[in-house]
């Protein structure tokens, strides 16, 4: 972990109070004091280094960080992977085959290899739980900002929308926007990002509110720091380790999300190679072929478990409070 | 005690209120014109004036907004654009099913996640534990209509032991229940495992151990009852979670529930059945909340003074 980073992504308040202090008093101190701390860095534990010290012990996290990685790179280089075209290649000799040398998941009643399909269909969801969790994620975190710093009218509006967004029931509000955007990936993934945002904005509200009574965020406010600094340099990077944990189970639960609105016919419709939209498909062959469902079926939920698994793993890593269990 | 519950009666009707003027504004943002929607394709430009006229959408929103509430009030959503029967009559045909079917799925899935979360409480880190909490994590990553389907394909299909679809009798329940409420139940298994064990480390159980209390009733007495408190503020959340998760598994099933009239209503765009459905699933969701909280400060009385 390069030391440097400590500072600007500190994870902690009682470690970023030093250094943001020395900051705002407008020396530039945060150089010199990073290149002492690099001079001792084996000595002194960075949050970063303390994080990745904790991280390391969660062997199944871990894993589940290497296998999103390996399936994020996969996703990207799909289409040059795919032995067959996901949706154009019709192989009418082996309809509904099972797993084979050539088929590697079988094909489909249309003649479709499942493999090239799944694969490339893991580019849509992925892409569709990541932009969607991370506009959620931005919109919500600014609103929660804005909210518990504030406090006054725009804590009262901001939460007030809020609990009009939780007052619909899981996926309900998701269909309630399709309704009006009309279907498809993209009106999804809007639907799924608005249905993110409250869930972030309550959690960076709470923490913003803890936060802004520390000491290190009165010094700041007693030597004249404006508004502006105080939140974005001294109470967001608070927020950031409560906000990395939600975003990665926050992705799992946007994938099945999605999934969910395809395989009901208002995401992705056929003959794309979405996930839920290919379960939504194989519905209707269940009798004869089984395993069409069953690919599709295990791509989510071990894409689903990875990222479960890692939000897991850094909420035990970036608690303090986990050490004694 | 009667203040606390009037006093969170009261903090709903902002929120309730918001909720309907969305509901309402929702024939609004509809792309298309809503009476050219109702007359149907085929309909000349006068029909169109005339259902307009009838449906009072020629009139300005604060009037509209006025009937509709007028409407909401008395139970009188309007009429199906598809069947032309009333809207409130669709939705009363719908609603046991669903209603019984979360229910049922709130039962079990509240039964077995709190077992499974306290037996991995009692026996942290050690094989239970680990079976348990795999278990968990599994049931939450698992999307409840692919899960339908396999547990369909397996107990109906391949061994013929449960009816596939329908909702006529108790065995039509088993499976879209269990579907339903994998996920609920892997949430409470992960819940109840981490407040009992923070329970387990207070000092009142070290006390009740250190007098020579067997364990099993340090466990039962001690701990149960203060791990639980949490644990009843989680299933007011997750019920929300079970009504959204219904409209899902309604489908896999083909369950003749308010979930599967949603789908099919937003496919036909039959935006009074849509309306009336959404305010009733958001009421449904809130009226739950507010009867948990009440729970929550029977059982805790500190939260009443706030």
């Amino acid at each position: 972990m390069r030391p440097e980073d400590a500072r600007s992504e500190a994870l902690t308040d009682e470690q970023i109070a030093p250094g943001d202090i020395a900051d705002s008093t407008g020396v530039d101190a945060a150089s010199i004091a990073a290149d002492s701390v690099a001079a001792v860095a084996t000595a002194v534990r960075t949050p970063w280094s303390e994080f990745g010290r904790k991280f390391k012990k969660q062997h199944v996290a871990v894993v589940a960080a290497w296998f999103v990685v390996a399936l994020g790179l996969l996703a990207l280089a799909a289409p040059w992977l795919v032995p067959y075209d996901a949706e154009n290649f019709f192989d009418y000799d082996s309809l509904n085959a099972l797993p084979s040398a050539k088929h590697w998941f079988g094909v489909d009643p249309l003649g479709r290899d499942i493999f090239s399909r799944i694969l490339m269909g893991s580019r849509i969801s992925l892409m569709a739980g990541f932009v969607s969790v991370a506009v959620g994620a931005i919109v919500g975190t600014a609103l929660g900002l804005v909210a518990g710093y504030y406090e006054s009218w725009a804590d009262r509006i901001i939460m007030r929308i809020c609990d009009v967004l939780f007052a619909f029931p899981g996926i309900l509000l998701a269909i309630g926007i399709v309704a009006i955007l009309g279907g498809g990936m993209f009106n999804v993934i809007i639907a799924v990002a608005i249905f993110s945002i409250p869930t972030f904005a309550r959690l960076v509200r709470g923490n913003t509110l803890v936060l802004k009574h520390l000491t290190y965020v009165e010094a700041a406010k007693s030597i004249g720091a404006s508004d502006w600094t105080i939140v974005l340099r001294h109470i967001f990077p608070g927020t950031i380790a409560a906000v990395v944990v939600y975003f990665s189970l926050r992705i799992g639960t946007s994938i099945i999300t999605a999934a969910s609105l395809s395989f009901i016919g208002m995401g992705a419709q056929p003959p794309t190679p979405e996930w839920g939209a290919m379960l939504n498909e194989a519905r209707a062959d269940m009798l004869t072929s089984p395993h069409v469902a069953l690919f599709p079926s295990l791509a989510i939920f071990f894409t689903v478990l990875a990222f479960n698994l890692l939000g897991d793993g850094l909420r035990d890593a970036l608690d303090p409070k986990i050490e004694q269990r | 005690m009667l203040q606390y519950l009037l006093k969170r009666l009261l903090g709903l009707i902002p929120t309730l209120a918001l909720v309907g003027v969305l509901v309402f504004l929702f024939v609004h943002l509809l792309p298309g014109d809503p009476a050219r929607l109702a007359a149907g394709p085929d309909a000349t430009p006068e029909t169109v004036a005339l259902v307009r006229q009838d449906l009072g959408l020629d009139k300005s929103l604060p009037e509209q907004f006025v009937r509709f509430v007028g409407g909401v009030v008395r139970g009188d959503f309007g009429r199906s654009l598809r069947s032309k029967r009333p809207v409130s009559t669709e939705i009363g045909e719908r609603f046991a099913p669903t209603f019984w079917l979360t229910v049922w799925s709130m039962v079990w899935s509240v039964a077995f996640g709190m077992a499974i979360g306290v037996i991995s409480a009692v026996w942290r880190n050690r094989w239970p534990d680990r079976l348990g909490m795999t278990l968990a994590v599994s049931g939450i990553s698992f999307p409840a209509f692919a899960l339908g389907m396999v547990l369909m394909q397996i107990f109906s299909v391949q061994l013929n032991w449960l009816p596939t679809v329908g909702a006529d009798t108790w065995r039509h329940y088993i499976l879209p229940s269990v579907t339903l409420g994998a996920a609920v139940a892997a949430i409470m298994a992960r819940f109840t495992r981490s407040s009992f064990v923070d329970i387990l480390q207070e000092d009142y159980v070290r006390t009740a151990r250190a007098k020579g209390l067997p364990e099993s009733r340090v466990i039962a007495k001690h701990g149960l009852r203060n791990a639980l408190i949490p644990v009843v503020t989680m299933m007011g959340l997750q019920f929300g979670f079970l009504l959204g998760g219904s409209i899902v598994v309604e489908v896999v099933f083909n369950w003749p529930g308010m979930g599967r009239l949603l789908v099919d209503s937003v496919d036909a765009r039959d935006y009074p059945v849509i309306q009336g459905l959404v305010l009733l699933f958001s009421l449904e969701f809130v009226l739950i909340n507010l009867i948990v909280d009440v729970l929550y400060a029977v059982i805790n009385p500190t939260i009443r003074y706030r």
